[in-house]
């Protein structure tokens, strides 16, 4: 290893390198960021998860379009699949039948394409997961929070547009979905409809027109983003969890190269891998037995993608509200559940950060992540709001629910109704009263350590249990982070005695501050901690005494019980 | 703001006197491979055991992809019957893309350096200095390029550069026509036949059995089909004929719209467009299966349960001189979801 290898390799590759560095000074770059450090952690790996997927999805995604034929025009099917035959159906749909049956591997690259777009998604919600309980999301890293909210979103319409291309039964009837809420749009459906359909629906536009969104349009945006995205993490480098040695002030973690490079490289090929062997033994989106789109079937039981399930759902569990007045209808039964409901939580998801930035009032940079408990607030607004699109999905599920466990589908209906606006105050309510629980459960240990689950017996025949100091590692962790108290914006007079106007959002800020603040456990303070120590200190002095002694000394109304911290 | 923001944060862990963080990193430990050169040949011998497969997997592929005919099936348990090109080329591809990966990562794992290493964060923020430069580099092109001096320039400027979208406006005009009043008609018209959607034949009152339901479509739907080469008229003109005693029913959407106890009603849902399936012939309820709205037909098509506010469109029928089912003439109202002119 410490003699440099001077193979016929290495030697083409210092050629290529010096070629490249005398035109574009490629030495200037390397030399700064080979060595960059990169934190360790198994959440941080969620995001590349997503990021590889979606290298994924343009491998085999060009593939695929090597073969499909993006048209409406119709024609009676004459290929290797027996059971179709004759019937009239559009290229695109006839397209992906031969993609599945007579390209070799075709089916593969189908099953791949679509295994990956469902990873994609689901990477990036459990990644947004892992950003919002950590609060990485916290200053300097609150455009890097919208581009990832952009991209959520623009992954959604991806997956959606992805799925309704083959033109088979079960996607075009999710177009029919998709066409009656823009109908419902207030004032332009009708235009908007019938501008994206190229007239009325299913009409023989769309396929092609949604075809080239799928693949250049939003794809590409995509790319750009997630180009920033990363170009983000790189220059504000990657948060870190708290721990011995980890400050705001550094990155404590491995070398991009060659460890990064190995690791994350490898970890490219696993997903890959992952996703060609589930596409390998997991059928997905069997096109061929939904048969060709046509308006006039349905198959019961017919379910969308996962991430478009809680859309779903929000569709079916809306009453059925609609006004009618001056000659116009407002579907509100439509528009509340597809437009109003997923605009309100991407807006409130994308506003968070600044909301809580500003209830905090802290300004300053954050590298070191939370632990959730320790922003109980946080936390609990988070569980809240994953149990209403928890709710939501099942509530997209609700007829397999009922025909699986023989249940009535209006009683099901119904009780997911009244659940979805009692559960999430449940949730945030136990979720709030639980991290506050366990953040007095770390100062507990702070100040009294940690039950070693020894039982003495002492000479006077009282029982105790050791309790023993927690570890360095352990006590950094507990210590971490900051504890907030409400905003107190009380107006103080000016030299000359006179109060300054109040700022007009100050009482509704005092009040979002100690919705968050106003209830928390301080960590210990220095004193406290001094305190704790030199107590412990004496405790086990006097146990001392009492061992040797044999009797009680004066102290010993001190001596611990469980009960006693 | 920033001002007051300082002081109303607690114990700011960099401040903390008792700074937990400060002690440094834990000690790092050896692994087995660090210290025993027997471990760490291993180790070689593993990542390149997996590099291996990797290299000799897609020779594997190639075998399978030119000798697995694309059309055999093979069982194979807990699957079922599935495609033995799909199910092979999968295996193979997959697993040696795995084992790539798996090497690499076992690699740094096991021999490249575990010391984890520190490295400074700086400040993001531009110090005083730089940002008062910037700012007076900036000030000083706005100065030299006029834009504050010429006053007509800077605002034909604004007014042009505002100007230019708009040619996108006439260009996406011709994505569609206006609606218009297309979606309130449909194909339906006094004295068309109303055929089965399956065997396109027309259909006489006694075809309809009780509690039966029979899934229609006009009779000229094929000749525009094939005019149009599209499906437009398709998605509205779907009915369904259901046939009740005349007792049953309770009520309808106009007086002698049945035909003998048989009624015609839309089959497209009014929530957002499916074709509803399941009939339920007790309670002669419709069920839509994207959203489980429910149309009580034997009450004039009104909904009783899920997320769909309208009653389902009626259709009057009777029947022709030759005894066939006919329309009376097209719905009286728009099929389909709500939209906005509907009224």
């Amino acid at each position: 290893m410490s003699t440099p290898q001077t193979g016929p390799i290495v030697k083409a590759g210092g050629a290529a390198a010096d070629y490249v560095d005398e035109r574009v000074g490629v030495s200037k770059f390397l030399k700064k960021n080979l060595t960059k450090v990169f934190p360790d952690h198994w959440s941080f790996m969620l995001g590349e998860i997503a990021l590889y997927s979606f290298i994924v999805l343009l491998l085999s995604g060009t593939f695929l379009s090597l073969f499909f034929k993006p048209s409406m025009t119709e024609a009676p099917y004459h290929g290797s699949y027996i059971p179709l035959n004759g019937i009239p159906m559009s290229e695109a749909y006839a397209s992906t039948i031969n993609i599945s049956f007579d390209i070799r591997g075709g089916l593969l690259m189908r099953q791949v394409h679509h295994w990956a777009a469902l990873l994609f998604l689901a990477a990036i919600t459990v990644h947004l997961l892992r950003v919002f309980f950590t609060g990485a999301f916290r200053k300097p890293r609150e455009m890097n929070w919208l581009i990832g909210n952009g991209l959520l979103t623009l992954g959604i319409l991806e997956g959606f547009a992805g799925y309704s291309l083959p033109d088979d039964l079960l996607s075009g009837t999710g177009l029919r979905i998709a066409d009656g809420i823009v109908q419902g749009i207030p004032v332009v459906g009708t235009y908007a409809s019938f501008m994206i359909f190229g007239g009325e629906f299913p009409g023989t536009d769309f396929i092609p027109r949604l075809y080239i969104v799928h693949v250049l349009l939003i794809p590409g945006i995509i790319l750009g983003l997630i180009t920033a995205h990363l170009m983000l993490v790189w220059y504000q480098k990657h948060t870190q969890f708290p721990g011995p040695g980890r400050t705001e002030g550094n990155v404590v973690g491995y070398p991009l190269f060659p460890v990064y490079t190995a690791k994350a490289g490898g970890f490219f090929f696993v997903v890959f891998g992952i996703t060609v062997l589930l596409s390998a033994v997991a059928s997905i989106n069997p096109v061929w037995l939904f048969g060709p789109y046509t308006p006039t079937e349905i198959t019961a039981g017919s379910q969308p993608d996962w991430y478009m399930g809680w859309l779903d759902g929000a569709l079916r569990l809306m009453p059925n509200v609609e006004i009618n007045a001056w000659g116009h209808t407002l579907s509100l039964n439509v528009l509340v559940p597809s437009v109003i409901i997923p605009g309100i939580l991407f807006t409130a998801m994308a506003l968070y950060p600044f909301l809580e930035q500003w209830a905090t009032g802290d300004k300053r940079e954050h590298h070191l992540l939370d632990r959730p408990r320790n922003m109980p607030t946080r936390t609990a607004i988070g569980t809240m709001s994953l149990s209403f699109y928890i709710l939501l999905w099942i509530g997209g599920d609700n007829d397999i629910i009922a025909t699986h466990f023989d249940m009535s589908i209006n009683a099901i209906t119904w009780t997911l109704r009244v659940m979805v606006f009692v559960v999430p105050p449940l949730v945030f309510v136990i979720t709030k009263r639980f991290c506050l629980s366990l953040q007095r459960r770390d100062r507990d240990k702070l100040l009294h350590g940690y039950e070693t689950g020894t039982i003495m017996r002492m000479p006077s025949g009282e029982y105790i249990e050791v309790h023993a100091p927690v570890s360095a590692e352990e006590r950094a962790k507990l210590l971490a982070g900051h504890t907030y108290r409400p905003l107190e914006l009380d107006r103080e007079p000016d030299e000359n005695g006179v109060l300054p106007k109040r700022k007009p959002l100050d009482a509704a800020r005092a009040r979002l501050s100690a919705f968050y603040y106003a209830e928390r456990i301080e960590k210990p303070t220095p004193e406290e901690l001094h305190e704790a120590e030199h107590h412990a200190h004496e405790l086990e002095e006097s146990y001392l005494a009492q061992i040797e002694g044999g009797s009680a000394p004066a102290g010993s109304e001190h001596a611990p019980t469980r009960s006693e911290h | 703001m920033s001002s007051d923001s300082h002081d109303l944060v607690s114990a700011d862990d960099a401040a903390h006197p008792e700074n937990p963080l400060a002690p440094g990193l834990p000690e790092h430990k050896l692994r087995r491979t660090d210290i025993d050169p027997r471990a760490a040949k291993r180790a070689e011998r593993q990542v390149s055991l997996l590099f291996v497969i990797g290299a000799l997997t897609p020779i594997i592929f190639f075998f399978e992809y030119v000798y697995i005919p694309s059309d055999k099936l093979i069982h194979v348990p807990l699957i079922g019957d599935t495609s033995a090109s799909n199910f092979f080329l999968g295996l193979t591809m997959g697993i040696g893309l795995f084992c790539v990966g798996a090497g690499a990562i076992h690699w740094a794992k096991k021999l490249m350096p575990d010391v984890e290493e520190v490295s400074e964060r700086h400040q993001l923020r531009g110090t005083d200095a730089e940002r008062e430069e910037a700012v007076s580099q900036f000030n000083a092109g706005v100065e030299s390029s006029g834009f504050g001096q010429y006053k007509m320039i800077r605002r034909t400027l604004i007014g042009a550069l505002a100007a230019t979208p708009l040619f996108a406006v006439p260009l996406l005009k011709d994505l569609g026509p206006l609606p218009g009043n297309k979606l309130r008609y449909t194909l339906w018209a006094p004295g068309v036949r109303i055929v089965s959607d399956v065997s396109l034949n027309p259909i006489k009152p006694e075809d309809i059995p009780f509690g039966g339901l029979v899934s229609c479509v006009p009779e000229n739907l094929a000749a525009v089909e094939a005019a149009t080469g599209n499906l437009n008229a398709r998605a509205k003109v779907p009915v369904v004929l259901v046939r009740m005693r005349p007792e049953e029913i309770r009520a309808q959407q106009g007086k002698n719209w049945d035909y003998q106890g048989i009624l015609c009603y839309s089959k497209i849902c009014t929530h957002v467009g499916c074709p509803t399936a399941l009939y339920d012939r007790k309670s002669h309820h419709l069920l839509c299966p994207c959203h489980q709205s429910t149309f009580d037909l034997s009450d004039a098509g009104h909904v009783v349960f899920g997320p769909a506010a309208r009653s389902m469109p009626q259709l009057a029928i009777t029947v022709n001189a030759d005894g066939y089912l006919v329309a009376q003439h097209d719905f009286t109202q728009p099929v389909g979801p709500s939209f906005w002119e509907r009224g």
